[in-house]
């Protein structure tokens, strides 16, 4: 599977890349590809960077040094409209418009492809009945959001990006405060959703064995040495996930469970 | 859709009925025939008609621009905060006016050499007050680049305008402080039929430019980050939002005072009547919504008996705060309802 993805187009890619605010620098010589159809998990300790990479490669945060280029284009210079339509981002902030049912908030998707007024062609609501069809909450959808289940609006924010139909898909920590069920469910659809429509999706998550069982790749980051990717069992074998969480007081196996040490 | 279309007209008639009434009815009654006739203007004019046409017309006209544009204002800036207390005043504009208004009102000794009527010079005071504040803000906005820190710079500049209006009020004779209180009850028959356009169009321009907000200010529903993901440039829209709600509120507080609870209120019942987040749908709906809920609110003060002679602010309260109390409680209900 991993390898199968590599030799697919690079939907996303940076050189030389380097994130932070002002004279913060989180993280530099960032050299990452996404590929076309790879599920890829981006681990790593809190605070070393994870969501302000997402951003910088959604485009929204400047970096420091470097570029993130989607198909030639500079995501950073590209109008908004044009990007988009190329990616997608799922931030941990949680929705609470009141009157917003589930519909609208994943029609919100669609914004990139609708005129300034925002009317819907029947392709965009054949976009977003698809969308909540694949999240599975088609019978939510005359729900208000702020009547939604964590569980709930996890998928409904994934099924907003989902109708926003684009090949790169960013999501920040979209398992988080859900139940063991729901994580699965989740990283099966953002699995299901890379192969099946070769889209590259990239999360960010604390759940390292969701990641070692169903992701096609890993995105390690530790600071200033840079990140390394590279499939779940080259992580284990060569020891990288191990030096990641160094200082964590936790040891993995060949297998890839991790121990913590008394 | 559909919805909200019979809404629309339904909304427009009630407009027109109780802008019917408010020419009809006041200290004087005027018969039905006499205000229709105020329309035809080869009608001899007698003292009705001169009534109808000289006094109320202006009067049921501001009255119907200042409540649709207070409640864009309020609705726009619920948007860009994403915050339901929100409300045209939120900037410090409002606050910038009536400094403007107080430094005529209570220092007209420095101001003689104006050659303007006293109630003119205050108006224009209040625009230039609202217009400093409204180009600090602005400044702000380009520099911070971040609305909820904004909103609190909104908040302090509206308190250091009421300190100095403090201040001025303090060193005043009772009489200049009596003046400036009655201004401070807010009131929609401070305008002539020539001072008309000086308020209608800013608000028609700011009101035509906000409708074009609506698709925007639903993606901003998400936040900011999450709005810019998807392709709004949400700096632009904010600062349109800004310089709408600035204009909205700093014409209309010039020329009516601070007029209190409408512009925070009408978004309020539009979203509870409609049932929709959809600011596509709630732009118009204020727009008519607010030109009839100031409509009966003049109405009140106006032709109602055990009311005649309370200050418009009073009344726009009383009926403001139940309104948005009852909301706030039936939107819990029907959330676990559906």
């Amino acid at each position: 599977m991993g390898k199968l993805a590599m030799n697919n187009p690079t939907l996303l890619g940076t050189t030389d890349l380097a994130i932070g605010y002002g004279t913060i620098r989180l993280a530099e010589q960032l050299a990452i590809q996404l590929h076309a159809g790879s599920l890829t998990a981006l681990l790593g300790p809190n605070g070393i960077g994870k969501s302000t990479l997402l951003l910088t490669l959604a485009g929204l945060q400047k970096p420091l040094n470097g570029h993130v280029l989607t198909s030639g284009q500079n995501v950073h210079t590209m109008a908004a409209k044009e990007r988009a339509r190329k990616i997608a981002l799922v931030t941990t902030r949680r929705t609470d418009a009141a009157l917003l049912t589930v519909e609208a908030l994943v029609g919100l998707g669609r914004h990139p492809w609708t005129g300034p007024w925002g009317r819907f062609s029947a392709a965009d609501q054949e976009a977003v009945e698809r969308a909540m069809d694949q999240a599975d909450i088609k019978h939510l959808r005359d729900r208000s959001v702020e009547h939604c289940s964590d569980g709930e609006r996890q998928k409904v924010v994934i099924a907003r990006a989902l109708a926003q139909e684009t090949p790169l898909l960013l999501l920040d920590e979209p398992t988080a405060f859900l139940d063991l069920p729901n994580r699965a469910a989740i990283v099966r659809l953002l699995r299901d959703k890379a192969a099946t429509d070769v889209r590259a999706v990239l999360f960010s998550t604390h759940d390292l064995q969701l990641a070692l069982d169903l992701c096609d790749r890993l995105l390690l980051m530790r600071g200033k040495e840079g990140v390394w990717q590279g499939t779940p069992q080259e992580a284990l074998r060569s020891g990288e996930l191990q030096r990641t969480f160094a200082g964590a007081g936790v040891r993995f196996d060949a297998e890839g469970t991790h121990r913590f040490l008394r | 859709m559909r919805k909200a279309f019979a809404g629309s007209v339904l909304l427009g008639l009630l407009v027109l009925a109780l802008a019917w009434l408010g020419l009809m009815n006041g200290s004087t009654a005027v018969p039905a025939t006499s205000v229709w006739a105020a329309f035809f203007p080869n009608t001899t004019p007698d003292a009705l008609i001169a009534v109808v046409r000289e006094v109320r017309l202006p009067q049921v006209i501001t009255a119907i621009l200042a409540g649709s544009g207070l409640a864009v204002g309020g609705l726009l800036m619920q948007a860009v905060f994403r915050n339901p207390l929100a409300g045209p005043g939120v900037l410090g504009i409002t606050g910038g006016a009536s400094l403007g208004v107080a430094l005529v009102v209570l220092a007209r000794p420095i101001w003689v050499f104006i050659n303007l009527s006293p109630s003119l010079l205050a108006t224009v005071a209040g625009l230039f007050g609202a217009l400093a504040v409204l180009v600090l803000i602005v400044l702000a906005d380009r520099r911070l680049g971040d609305a909820a820190t904004l909103l609190i710079v909104g908040l302090m500049v509206g308190y250091l305008c009421s300190a100095f209006t403090s201040l001025l009020q303090a060193a005043s004779e009772a009489r200049a402080v009596k003046g400036f209180v009655l201004w401070g009850f807010g009131s929609f028959a401070g305008t002539t039929l020539a001072d008309l356009p000086w308020l209608f169009f800013p608000v028609l321009v700011a009101t035509v430019v906000a409708l074009t907000l609506g698709k925007a200010l639903n993606a901003l529903m998400l936040g900011e980050q999450e709005a810019s993901a998807l392709g709004v440039a949400t700096a632009r829209v904010r600062l349109l939002a800004i310089a709408v709600t600035g204009v909205l509120a700093g014409t209309i507080t010039a020329w009516c005072g601070p007029i209190a609870f409408l512009g925070l209120a009408v978004p309020h019942v539009a979203r509870a009547l409609f049932r929709t987040a959809d600011h596509r749908v709630l732009l118009p709906m204020v727009v008519l919504l607010g030109a009839a809920l100031a409509l009966a609110c003049d109405l009140l003060v106006r032709a109602f008996p055990p009311l005649s002679g309370v200050p418009l602010n009073v009344v726009t309260s009383l009926l403001g705060v139940p309104v948005v109390l009852w909301v706030l409680l039936q939107g819990r209900k029907w959330g676990s309802s559906r």
